[in-house]
């Protein structure tokens, strides 16, 4: 009886082990996936200005030198202090200073282009990250203040260097209020 | 008419300083020199101006039309001529400027044609509430939500119960008093088309029992389906949260809207301004406001639209000095002027003139408690306090910073001094702005990724396409002139200025 049953175990896991098992995920691709996952939350935090200023093409290749630990979380200027902070949360690290030779950008900034003295050359639009210049070849170019992030590197390209980059201005709907016992005003 | 009251958490007994002009007839402001109408005097989206610079306008006609649903047209609070649409000084904590309209009066005061509904009672609560927004009303009891959005509810909710709002909690202010006073017969018959407009079953008005006069004037008027009530006299009972609970019992759910457990509630104002807009087709272009405090002859005024501050202060005997500060509404929620050429508009109650204090010094938190027993919405104040400060805005958001009414009672008995409402309105506007900085960011991305996407197919398509042929009309070296003057042109330029910033080229 005992010997049966013996061999029926047997038998059974014998037949068990033809079944396709489920595909192991390899360690390897465990770490992608979660690394993935980080350089697309450090992204989201991200202003998405697309400026470069953080020495990395865009926002996403600075999340992904953030994430695999090769650039520090203060290189990002429009971001500033609270990205700085809102990283440092994520990542559950401490918020590092911004460095003291680098400026934040403490408004927002829009760029104009001076209708008197662009000559309808194109260049400026291929260098906006995010399509906010209209325009065509000696046609007007103008720049759609709602898409413009701010990132400055339509000025550079301009021949006649008719880009220059102005305040956003706010209105009370933008407006914020300080904090108490700020020196500073907003 | 015996009705259960209940209480709110918290609160404060506070010295009302009514009797300085709660006995005195309201008078009639005399036509100022300017009248100036921001487009925006209610919350919701700007008004559309529909006049130019140079039309004669008469009074109460449409200069301005409503942008959207949330939002109520504008009219000309006098006859005259538009001297400018552009940027004024508004009512604002910060003294931003904002679009505004400027007539100058003609002295005539004259009415363009209006029209009443009549039989409001067999007409089609939608076709009221129309009405009602097109006569610009919106609601008068500070907050100026635009009055129809609150009337539309009755169409599409079942609306349960009716309170009309004439609980003037906030010391010094007597404008609601003095109107149910003067014009009792005006409050209650617009409550009663308010009623028909929301369909709602129960009616109630409401005042404070430190108003007797108001309450006795309304008793004679009121009919055996509208229920009066005196509630009694604590801050901020007049508060909408507060009254629901007071008169009901029941609370407005966290993040919710009264019309959420089947009440509507509109201010005595508003219901007086709807009788005038049925009954006779006219606009709202005029309101009670209280110019009280350290004046020569503080008083209520009936005051148009469009007027400056400085010119009801002047009639109440008072001349801007360094001594006194000006104080748009109440002790507790009102806010500071220092331009008094900024103009009444809709949601402006009152004028109140106190001598200026010297600046108190906020102090570490002691972590007493005393703010959590006066908020009436049952918060923790001193958490939100914590977390404000430290810049902490999901922790502030869960102990439901936005549930916050900023009624003021928390700072006004915090020991320390601390500001608390001026954290709380920071931490908000704080959380509201990144949430704009959110969506302009997920806004830049996709556009980058379509960027980038396009930019790759044209790589793509760039190997299949034709040699560009050169067009034999278009003279090359025309071209290449053009550019070069244009070049040396702005490099003049360039010499003569500084140097522009360095810029990364990035990509």
């Amino acid at each position: 009886m005992i010997g049966f049953i013996f061999v029926l175990v047997i038998g059974v896991l014998f037949v068990l082990s033809y079944y396709p098992r489920r595909r192991s995920v390899s360690d390897t691709q465990r770490f992608e996936r979660r690394l993935h996952q980080k350089i697309d939350s450090i992204d989201s935090l991200l202003p998405q200005t697309q400026c470069g200023k953080c020495d990395y093409s865009g926002c996403r290749p600075y999340a992904e030198a953030i994430a695999r630990g090769n650039a520090d979380i203060n290189q990002c200027p429009p971001g500033g202090e609270l990205t700085i902070r809102a990283i440092a949360n994520l990542l559950g690290r401490d918020p590092v200073p911004f460095p003291a030779d680098k400026k934040i950008d403490s408004q927002s900034f829009t760029a104009l282009i001076d209708e008197s003295l662009c000559i309808g050359c194109v260049k400026c639009i291929p260098a906006c990250p995010v399509d906010a210049i209209i325009g065509s070849r000696q046609m007007m170019h103008t720049i759609i203040k709602q898409n413009c992030t701010g990132c400055e590197l339509c000025i550079e390209p301009c021949p006649v260097d008719c880009i220059s980059m102005v305040p956003v201005w706010t209105r009370s709907k933008e407006w914020v209020w300080s904090k108490p016992g700020s020196i500073l005003e907003n | 008419m015996a009705m259960e009251l209940h209480k709110f958490h918290g609160g404060l007994k506070l010295e009302t300083h009514k009797t300085i002009t709660d006995d005195i007839v309201a008078t009639q402001h005399p036509l100022p020199a300017r009248i100036i109408l921001p487009l925006r005097q209610h919350i919701g989206i700007p008004s559309e101006p529909i006049i130019k610079v140079g039309d004669h306008v008469l009074k109460g006609q449409t200069i301005a039309r409503a942008n959207g649903y949330v939002s109520i047209p504008l009219h000309a609070s006098t006859s005259g001529k538009v001297i400018d649409i552009g940027d004024y000084p508004v009512p604002h904590p910060a003294e931003l400027s904002a679009t505004c309209i400027v007539i100058e009066p003609d002295g005539e005061d004259k009415w363009c044609d209006i029209s009443p509904t009549h039989e409001y009672a067999s007409v089609d609560p939608k076709k009221l509430q129309d009405v009602i927004r097109d006569c610009g009303i919106t609601g008068l009891g500070g907050a100026g939500f635009p009055a129809h959005v609150k009337l539309n509810e009755g169409v599409r909710n079942v609306v349960d119960t009716l309170i009309i709002n004439g609980v003037e909690c906030e010391p010094f202010i007597t404008c609601d008093d003095r109107l149910i006073q003067e014009k009792a017969d005006y409050v209650v018959a617009g409550t009663q088309m308010i009623r028909h407009a929301v369909q709602a079953k129960h009616c109630v008005i409401a005042v404070e029992d430190d108003m007797p006069e108001a309450y006795e004037a309304l008793a004679k008027l009121v009919s055996d389906d509208i229920e009066l009530i005196k509630v009694p006299a604590r801050y901020p009972a007049g508060s909408e949260k507060q009254l629901i609970q007071v008169i009901t019992g029941k609370e407005v759910p966290s993040g919710g809207l009264a019309i959420q457990i089947g009440i509507v509630m509109h201010n005595v104002a508003t219901a007086a301004s709807v009788y005038r807009a049925v009954t006779r087709g006219e606009p709202l272009i005029s309101r009670y406001v209280t110019i009280t405090g350290k004046v020569e002859a503080p008083r209520n005024l009936q005051v148009l639209l469009g007027t400056p501050v400085i010119d009801c202060l002047k009639a109440c005997g008072y001349e801007p000095n360094d001594n006194h500060c000006i104080i748009l509404g109440g002790p507790m929620m009102g806010m500071n002027v220092t331009n008094p050429e900024i103009p009444i508009t809709k949601t402006t109650n009152c004028i109140l003139v106190e001598k200026k204090k010297n600046v108190t010094i906020e102090m570490p938190c002691i972590r007493c408690g005393a703010c959590v027993d006066v908020c009436p919405i049952k918060l923790l104040p001193q958490q939100l306090y914590w977390h404000a400060r430290s810049d902490n805005l999901e922790e502030a958001q869960r102990y439901h910073i936005f549930d916050c009414i900023e009624c003021g009672c928390c700072s006004y008995v915090c020991p320390s001094n601390i500001p608390l409402v001026q954290y709380y309105r920071y931490a908000k506007s704080q959380i509201a702005a990144e949430e704009r900085r959110r969506d302009g960011a997920d806004h830049a991305r996709a556009r980058f990724m379509a960027h980038e996407a396009r930019h790759d197919q044209d790589q793509q398509a760039d190997s299949d396409d034709l040699p560009l042929l050169a067009d034999p009309e278009s003279d090359v070296q025309a071209k290449k002139d053009y550019i070069d003057e244009a070049v040396k042109r702005t490099r003049q330029k360039r010499g003569k200025q500084q140097t522009k910033p360095e810029d990364k080229s990035g990509k």
